[in-house]
């Protein structure tokens, strides 16, 4: 059977699998910056206990291969707090602290680099800390980040495809069942691979049309007074 | 007392055999990564326009095909046409093409912020191109790429865990295959983590010292 | 002179930072509508002096009184003084995301709870004062360093403050940038507004100052209107200070 009959029979199957992929890496995201950002402003402007929890925390989650809290997760935490979750969730979840763990550190350093002159202005005008940095340092730490931020979805995406081993029917998991099922082999994953390098390029460009969108004329990292 | 002593009889020798084959996985794909990825790096600064292209696709590539489906291609993709590898020698081809792409970015961004005037200043006084990239350019290169190639190592120790995907039993697979024998998942996986943590945290100490060690002023 | 004729009382300030003492008892008053100019050789705790008026550093000891009441010790309450005193600095600290009017108008719509429309008419009443109306849809980094400080300035009289501290405002201006600044910093001083500068511009200190104050070990050495300073023979330190700068000076 030649391969691209088998493509565009099994096509439906495959773009399942292509949502769910996409699913996983928009939902681990997510999770990184909701959780990710405040670890940041806590590791910046926390006291010493919490930036302490986030430094163990942030050590964790970065120095463990992701196979191995697939594992740790699905079969030993979940099901010993009595969780039964569906591996999607385990996953998504899994990816997003893990995400956590490495924007935080993306968004801590972005935070650090805005000088101090702008919080002291924003002080001196008789904003409270928490005004001046939702409306003067956030927004400007934001735009710091982006680039460095952005090399966090392909390196999800990649990673996306081990939930394979907790059984998610993502990309890589279909892509294999066709292959057993049809026993065409390089065809399939090559296709397979290309799909991946795709969408990689596919969200890049998109977070790279949305720099150009937020860009500021002369203000970049190293640029603030 | 039951945890302990499953721990010492069970999980300690099992693991150490898993550590073994995860350190030989390691120590064999990092020196050639490297090698590779400065060969890369190279040839897409210096190759002609051809080379250039082709290590630009190589890169790109071997970036964006996630590694786990990388090793299904080398160890199911393979034998239909012949070559079958084993799981091992599999692993190592596959960490070694993905290992060099990632050095091979880090390393040409070096070569790239080493000036101009070096290669000039070299060639001016007599040395060929071959001979100024090899002793002023590359020294300085290579040094600046220190701390992205060191972080690229540090990913080899986790990422050499999905080889247990292709059936080495390297120490994930050891970890795992403990953990459903005998049903003791929490502690096998956690015993797992505190290994793998101990790797990381040892050899990001190590690598900031050799950070440290090779600055070069400025 | 009773209490409140003085807009701002600063008694017996200390400071130190790690084992040296910057500011060791510094003391002085300020009735409205004066301009006090600080000057002195650099390093002598001038500009430190000013960010305890106002906080931004917090003074070891001493009392800082605003209209009869205390700055210091004021916990969150500080912020609601910082609003009352407003504040240029040496290298501007324009927030780099927002326009001109939107830096001008961010704290009366964040702090003083303004609504939009009439933040910004304020803030273009602010930036029409200092000539930068034409600029208002500019960030910092398309203007020059005079224009951005002028904005700055813009910025802290949007708040209507009692008092104006400026912390070395023009150096770190060009010598052609600086005149623009110091002009309506004149204009400023002419309209009644309190000014305390720390400042190397000998010219804009001799002419415009009511009190001239001059500082070094971090106490006040020698103060006087700068008729006085200038010739009285008592002020020795002072005038040798200021000789130096006499070639340069306008």
């Amino acid at each position: 059977m030649d391969p691209l009959t088998i493509l565009i029979d099994w096509f439906p199957y495959l773009l399942t699998g292509i949502f769910i992929t996409v699913g996983l890496v928009a939902v681990a995201l997510i999770i990184g910056v909701v959780l990710g950002l405040p670890m940041a402003l806590g590791q910046v402007y926390g006291k010493l206990p919490l930036q302490s929890a986030i430094s163990v925390y942030v050590w964790f989650f970065r120095g463990l291969p992701v196979l191995v809290l697939l594992f740790l997760f699905y079969f030993g935490i979940f099901p010993g707090l009595g969780l039964d979750l569906p591996a999607f969730v385990v996953g998504a979840v899994v990816l997003g602290l893990r995400g956590a763990a490495y924007q935080s550190q993306i968004f801590r350093g972005a935070i650090q680099s805005i000088a101090e002159g702008q919080m002291t202005a924003a002080r001196s005008l008789g904003m409270s800390r928490t005004q001046a940095i939702r409306s003067i340092i956030l927004p400007q730490a934001m735009r710091v980040a982006l680039p460095g931020w952005s090399n966090e979805y392909p390196e999800i995406l990649t990673e996306s495809s081990i939930c394979y081993a907790i059984g998610v029917a993502e990309l890589l998991t279909r892509s294999s069942q066709i292959v057993s099922q049809t026993y065409v082999t390089m065809p399939i994953y090559l296709a397979c691979a290309v799909i991946f390098i795709l969408l990689s390029y596919a969200g890049t460009s998109l977070i790279q049309r949305l720099e150009k969108r937020i860009a500021i004329p002369g203000f970049g990292p190293g640029n603030s007074s | 007392m039951e945890t302990i002593a499953f721990l010492v009889d069970i999980i300690i020798p099992a693991f150490w055999n898993g550590l073994l084959v995860t350190l030989a996985l390691i120590a064999v794909t990092a020196p050639i990564g490297l090698a590779l990825g400065i060969a890369i790096a190279c040839g897409r600064v210096y190759g002609g326009k051809f080379l250039s292209r082709f290590f630009q696709g190589y890169t790109i590539f071997f970036k964006g095909c996630p590694l786990l489906l990388l090793l299904f291609i080398l160890y199911f993709g393979l034998p239909p046409y012949g070559i079958t590898l084993s799981p091992f020698v599999a692993s190592i081809i596959g960490f070694i093409l993905c290992n060099s792409a990632y050095n091979s970015e880090y390393i040409r961004g070096a070569i790239l912020s080493v000036k101009e005037g070096q290669l000039t200043a070299a060639k001016a006084l007599g040395m060929t191109r071959n001979q100024a990239i090899r002793f002023v350019v590359l020294p300085q290169a290579l040094r600046r790429a220190i701390p992205g190639i060191s972080n690229e190592f540090i990913y080899l120790i986790k990422y050499s865990s999905l080889a247990y995907m292709i059936t080495v039993i390297e120490l994930t697979g050891a970890g795992k295959l403990i953990a459903t024998k005998y049903f003791a998942y929490n502690e096998t996986f956690f015993a797992l983590a505190v290994v793998y943590l101990a790797l990381v945290t040892i050899t990001t100490f190590g690598a900031n010292a050799i950070e440290r060690k090779f600055a070069i002023p400025g | 002179m009773s209490e409140s004729e003085f807009i701002l009382k600063v008694e017996d300030i200390h400071k130190s930072f790690g084992s040296s003492e910057v500011l060791k008892g510094v003391s002085f008053n300020v009735k409205k509508g004066e301009t006090i100019c600080f000057i002195g050789p650099s390093g002598t705790g001038k500009s430190t002096l000013l960010r305890c008026i106002n906080q931004l550093t917090i003074p070891d000891s001493g009392r800082v009184l605003l209209n009869g009441e205390e700055v210091t010790h004021a916990g969150s309450k500080i912020n609601h003084f910082r609003q009352k005193i407003g504040m240029v600095f040496q290298n501007f600290y324009l927030f780099d995301h927002l326009t001109a009017v939107r830096n001008v108008e961010i704290a009366l719509i964040k702090v003083k709870g303004m609504n939009a429309k009439d933040a910004r008419e304020k803030a273009m009443t602010e930036l029409r004062q200092v000539g930068m109306a034409d600029w208002a849809d500019h960030y910092p980094a398309e203007l020059s360093g005079g224009q951005a400080q002028r904005v700055s300035i813009a910025r802290a009289l949007a708040m209507d403050p009692d008092v104006m501290l400026f912390d070395e405002p023009t150096s770190a201006l060009d010598p052609e940038l600086t005149r623009e600044v110091l002009e309506v910093m004149k204009k400023l001083a002419q309209q009644g507004m309190t000014m305390l500068v720390v400042t190397h511009e000998m010219g804009f200190a001799c002419s415009v100052a009511n009190q001239i104050l001059f500082m070094e070990h971090g106490i006040i050495k020698e103060q006087g209107s700068p008729q006085v300073l200038l010739n009285d023979p008592k002020f020795e330190r002072c005038k040798a200070f200021i000789g130096q700068f006499r070639e340069y000076s306008q």
